[in-house]
């Protein structure tokens, strides 16, 4: 099983803006230090170029991060441990506060390509549902064993 | 304060043993009965049996590992080498608990989004945790973070916060910031700057030589 990870942030102005310009300078050497990191699978990419971002039909100025790790572990070392900790504290500076869970996980088989449509719908999961091994968080975290092709072991655990 | 907690760190109670423990967690690798031996000064044997009593009780962890480059027939079979274990253990007469209280306040601050005067109030604190002119490393030692220095940079390997910063790590590492930036205003010291640069595995916060012009 791997775990996948959605993050979604409202920008405080347009990518292009020059509020935002720190953050797009560090969207390349960050998704480059994520893809070099122990434990990473794979993101999902807007193109090509190194700043490209993710295109969607969710609303404009959203922006969103995709990806897949093996563990728990291998992505608590990249959000938490790496350089990717010095961009999430400065957060505040280009996304909006919101009161909603903003990212969501949850376990896939290795073999599976996650798409957009399922991660969104994961958020969604979280936010009516709160915390469940179908879609939790680093805070209240469900391991694989409980995860929701096995209904039984998550029943026995409410 | 669990009874399991206070077996474990009573274990530490023989100075010798002490000193065995202190190494072993000082290196932040696997160390050897030799060296142990060697850097304690007791006999072999005696490091051995302090290692392994360590390790019963829960405080280290054993494995086995070639300590040389030799392979093959005639290197003779892997050493027993020995490193901290994870866990952590807290002992309180009368029984205390700030951890849960902290971690609860911590979980308050996230959700008022109040880190900015979380960062303040720390580098204040930190500002009372030593005096003008005290050394750097020692003063962090005396906090538990257990400096070293790394090609110029003094890192720590013992975060104190450690369960609090899993929980919250935005607030907690980025206060923990701000409390090691209040030291060096106390300290004076203005050879180093702290800065943000996690590893895996030790604490969030670096002290790096500002450039000598």
């Amino acid at each position: 099983m791997h775990l996948a990870q959605l993050n979604v942030g409202h920008l405080r102005a347009p990518l292009e803006s020059p509020e935002i310009a720190d953050f797009v300078a560090a969207l390349d050497p960050i998704n480059q230090l994520a893809e070099e990191s122990p434990g990473y699978v794979w993101r999902l990419k807007g193109g090509e170029g190194p700043q490209d971002v993710v295109h969607h039909d969710y609303g404009d100025h959203l922006l969103i991060n995709f990806s897949v790790w093996e563990d728990r572990d291998s992505l608590w070392d990249f959000v938490y441990r790496s350089a990717h900790l010095g961009i999430l504290q400065r957060r505040r500076e280009w996304f909006l506060r919101v009161a909603e869970p903003y990212s969501v996980m949850w376990w896939i088989p290795s073999d599976h390509v996650p798409t957009l449509e399922e991660g969104m719908e994961r958020l969604d999961l979280l936010r009516t549902q709160g915390p469940t091994p179908q879609a939790f968080t680093f805070k209240e975290f469900y391991e694989s064993s409980e995860a929701a092709w096995r209904p039984a072991a998550a029943e026995a655990r409410k | 304060m669990s009874s399991d907690d206070l077996g474990t760190v009573a274990a530490l109670h023989d100075p010798v043993r002490r000193a065995v423990y202190e190494y072993v967690a000082s290196l932040g690798r696997e160390a050897g009965r030799n060296e142990t031996a060697e850097a304690v000064g007791v006999q072999r044997t005696l490091a051995a049996f302090h290692l392994d009593k360590l390790v019963e009780a829960g405080l280290l962890e054993a494995g086995f590992k070639r300590l040389t480059d030799r392979t093959g027939p005639g290197s003779g079979r892997p050493a027993k080498v020995y490193r901290r274990a994870p866990g952590e253990w807290q002992v309180s007469v009368p029984a205390r608990d700030y951890r849960s209280m902290a971690s609860m306040l911590a979980e308050a601050v996230d959700r008022l989004g109040g880190e900015e005067i979380a960062d303040e109030v720390a580098r204040r604190a930190g500002a009372q945790l030593a005096e003008r002119g005290e050394d750097l490393a020692g003063a962090l030692r005396a906090r538990g973070y257990e400096p070293y220095e790394d090609d110029g940079v003094l890192r720590m390997r013992n975060c104190p916060f450690h369960v609090l910063s899993r929980e919250q790590p935005l607030l907690v590492c980025s206060m923990n910031l701000a409390l090691c930036r209040g030291l060096l205003d106390a300290l004076g010291e203005e050879a180093r700057t702290a800065r943000l640069d996690p590893r895996p595995g030790e604490c969030c916060v670096t002290f790096s030589k500002n450039n000598e012009d």
